[in-house]
C-alpha cells in the first residue's frame, strides 16, 4: 500500500538520473567508489528510511559498471490514510546495474533497474549517449527509458493493470569561462496505462451524510505527457567555493505547470571539510480535474484529490557537511568520506483542506506539511 | 516528431565535433572547473535520494541534475 505515499508515476525519473549520473569532466569514466548511505524521510505522519548502496566499479580503460541496492521501509500514517484508510507499513526494494563504455570522446550507458514491492512491480532499461564537442567544451547526452510496470491491489486478487512510460532526454552541459559551467536539460516522458492510485478516494458533497460528504475512487486519463527544461550554472568563486543555480519549467497534460528554483553554495574548510547549503522554492497549479471537494457523485470524467496535484508551493532549506579521511598507510582504498545531508521541507497547500479537523464542509483550513530529509553515508574511492 | 527532431539535433551537433573549433577556455586554465566541488552532482547517491522525495511530493518530475554527460573540462 505504498503506492498512497510513494509516487510511482515518477519513479522513472529517480532511475534515469542514477543511470546517467556522469562525471563533470567529459571523456572520462565516472570515478571507482562505494557509498553506503541511511536515508530517512520524516513528516505528514509518514516515515521513509532505509539503507542505499552504490558500487562502482572500473574494468580496463574504457569500461565501468555499478550495482545499487536501495530500501524504502515505509510507516504511514498520512492525512490521506488517517481520513479515508488505515496505517500501514510496508517495504519498496530497488535493485539496478548499469554500464559506462567510453569511445574516444563518446560516453554511453546502459542500465537496468527493478522495482518490487507488495503491490506494485517496475522494470525500466535506460540507455544514454553522449558526445564532448568544440574542443571539449561542450558536451551532448541524449537519453532514453523505457518502463513497464504492473499495478495491483492488496486485498483484492482480481485487480492487475500496467503502465508503460517512455523518457526521451537531451542535455547540454557547457564550459563557459575558466569558472562557470552551464547546463541545459530537457526531457519528455510519456505514460499510458494505470496511472491513478487504486487506494485514493476524492470526496463530493452529499447532504445524506452526517458529515455533508462521502468519498469515491479517483478517475485519471490513461495517458500523461510532461515536458520538463532546466538550466543550472555552477561558478567558482575567485576563493576556493562554489554557487551555482538552477530553474526548471515543468508542464504537462494534465494541465499542471510548476516552477522551481534553487540556490546553492559550497564552502570547503581546509583540506578535510565541505560545507554545503541551498535554498529551493518550488510552485505548481492543480491538475485540470482535481477538486478538494467535488460538487456531486461522479462530477466528471476524471476525478482526483491527490495533493500532488493540487495548487501548492514548497521551500526547501538543505544543510551538508563532510568529513575527507585519509591516510597514507591504506592499502586498498584512496581516501574516503563521512558525509552528513539534512533537508527541511516544507508545503502550502492552496485547495486541499485537512478534514481530519471538525469544521463545516468545505471550510476546514488548508492543509500544511513540514518533513525532515536526512541521509547519512560513507563513501570510499579506491 | 519529438524523437526525430532530437536525434538530428545531436546529428547536426556530432558532426560538429570534426570542425577545428579553437577552446576559448585552455586545458591549463581548467584547474578551478576540474575542482569537485564544482560537480553538478558530487554525490549521486544522495542527490539521486532528494530527487526521490521531490518526486514523492510534487507533480513535476524530468530533467533532473545529474542527467547528461561531461563539462568537457579535463
Amino acid at each position: 500500500m505504498a503506492v498512497t505515499e510513494i509516487e510511482k508515476t515518477n519513479r522513472l525519473l529517480l532511475i534515469g538520473s542514477f543511470a546517467v549520473a556522469l562525471p563533470v569532466l567529459a571523456a572520462q569514466l565516472p570515478e571507482e567508489r562505494a557509498d553506503a548511505m541511511y536515508h530517512l524521510y520524516d513528516g505528514g505522519g509518514v516515515t521513509v528510511s532505509g539503507p542505499s548502496i552504490l558500487v562502482r566499479k572500473q574494468f580496463g580503460e574504457s569500461l565501468s559498471a555499478s550495482a545499487n541496492y536501495y530500501v524504502d521501509a515505509i510507516s504511514s500514517a498520512s492525512i490521506d490514510v488517517v481520513t479515508t484508510a488505515s496505517p500501514y507499513t510496508e517495504n519498496r526494494t530497488e535493485i539496478s546495474a548499469s554500464v559506462d563504455y567510453l569511445y574516444g570522446d563518446s560516453q554511453m550507458n546502459l542500465g537496468y533497474t527493478s522495482s518490487e514491492e507488495s503491490d506494485y512491480s517496475a522494470d525500466t532499461v535506460h540507455f544514454s549517449i553522449g558526445q564532448d564537442l568544440l574542443g571539449d567544451l561542450t558536451n551532448v547526452t541524449l537519453g532514453y527509458s523505457r518502463g513497464s510496470d504492473e499495478v495491483r491491489r492488496n486485498g483484492d486478487a482480481d485487480f492487475s493493470d500496467e503502465v508503460t512510460r517512455n523518457s526521451f532526454s537531451l542535455a547540454l552541459n557547457q564550459v563557459v569561462t575558466a569558472n562557470t559551467l552551464f547546463a541545459l536539460s530537457w526531457e519528455t516522458i510519456a505514460d499510458e496505462g494505470f496511472l491513478n492510485n487504486p487506494y485514493r478516494s476524492v470526496r463530493y458533497l452529499d447532504a445524506s451524510s452526517p458529515t455533508g460528504y462521502s468519498f469515491e475512487s479517483e478517475v485519471y486519463p490513461r495517458t500523461r505527457t510532461s515536458n520538463a527544461l532546466s538550466a543550472r550554472l555552477r561558478y567558482h568563486l575567485p576563493y576556493r567555493a562554489a554557487l551555482s543555480g538552477e530553474y526548471r519549467y515543468f508542464s504537462d497534460t494534465w494541465g499542471i505547470t510548476a516552477h522551481n528554483t534553487e540556490l546553492g553554495y559550497t564552502h570547503p574548510l581546509g583540506d578535510k571539510w565541505t560545507f554545503d547549503l541551498s535554498y529551493r522554492y518550488y510552485t505548481q497549479n492543480a491538475a485540470d480535474f482535481y477538486s478538494d471537494l467535488f460538487p456531486r457523485i461522479q462530477a466528471q470524467n476524471y476525478l482526483a484529490r491527490d495533493k500532488e496535484l493540487s495548487s501548492f508551493s514548497s521551500h526547501s532549506l538543505g544543510f551538508g557537511m563532510s568529513y575527507k579521511l585519509h591516510r597514507e598507510s591504506w592499502k586498498l582504498l584512496d581516501s574516503a568520506s563521512l558525509n552528513l545531508a539534512y533537508n527541511y521541507l516544507y508545503f502550502n497547500y492552496r485547495d486541499f483542506r485537512d478534514i481530519s479537523q471538525s469544521e463545516a464542509v468545505g471550510q476546514e483550513p488548508l492543509y500544511e506539511l513540514s518533513a525532515n530529509v536526512m541521509r547519512l553515508y560513507l563513501s570510499v574511492y579506491y | 516528431m519529438q524523437v526525430i527532431t532530437l536525434s538530428a539535433t545531436l546529428l547536426v551537433l556530432t558532426s560538429l565535433a570534426g570542425c577545428a573549433v579553437e577552446p576559448w577556455v585552455k586545458p591549463y586554465e581548467r584547474a578551478k572547473l576540474a575542482d569537485p566541488i564544482m560537480s553538478f552532482s558530487r554525490n549521486p547517491v544522495a542527490d539521486s535520494y532528494l530527487n526521490h522525495v521531490y518526486q514523492a511530493r510534487e507533480a513535476a518530475r524530468g530533467a533532473e541534475v545529474g542527467q547528461g554527460g561531461g563539462c568537457g573540462c579535463n
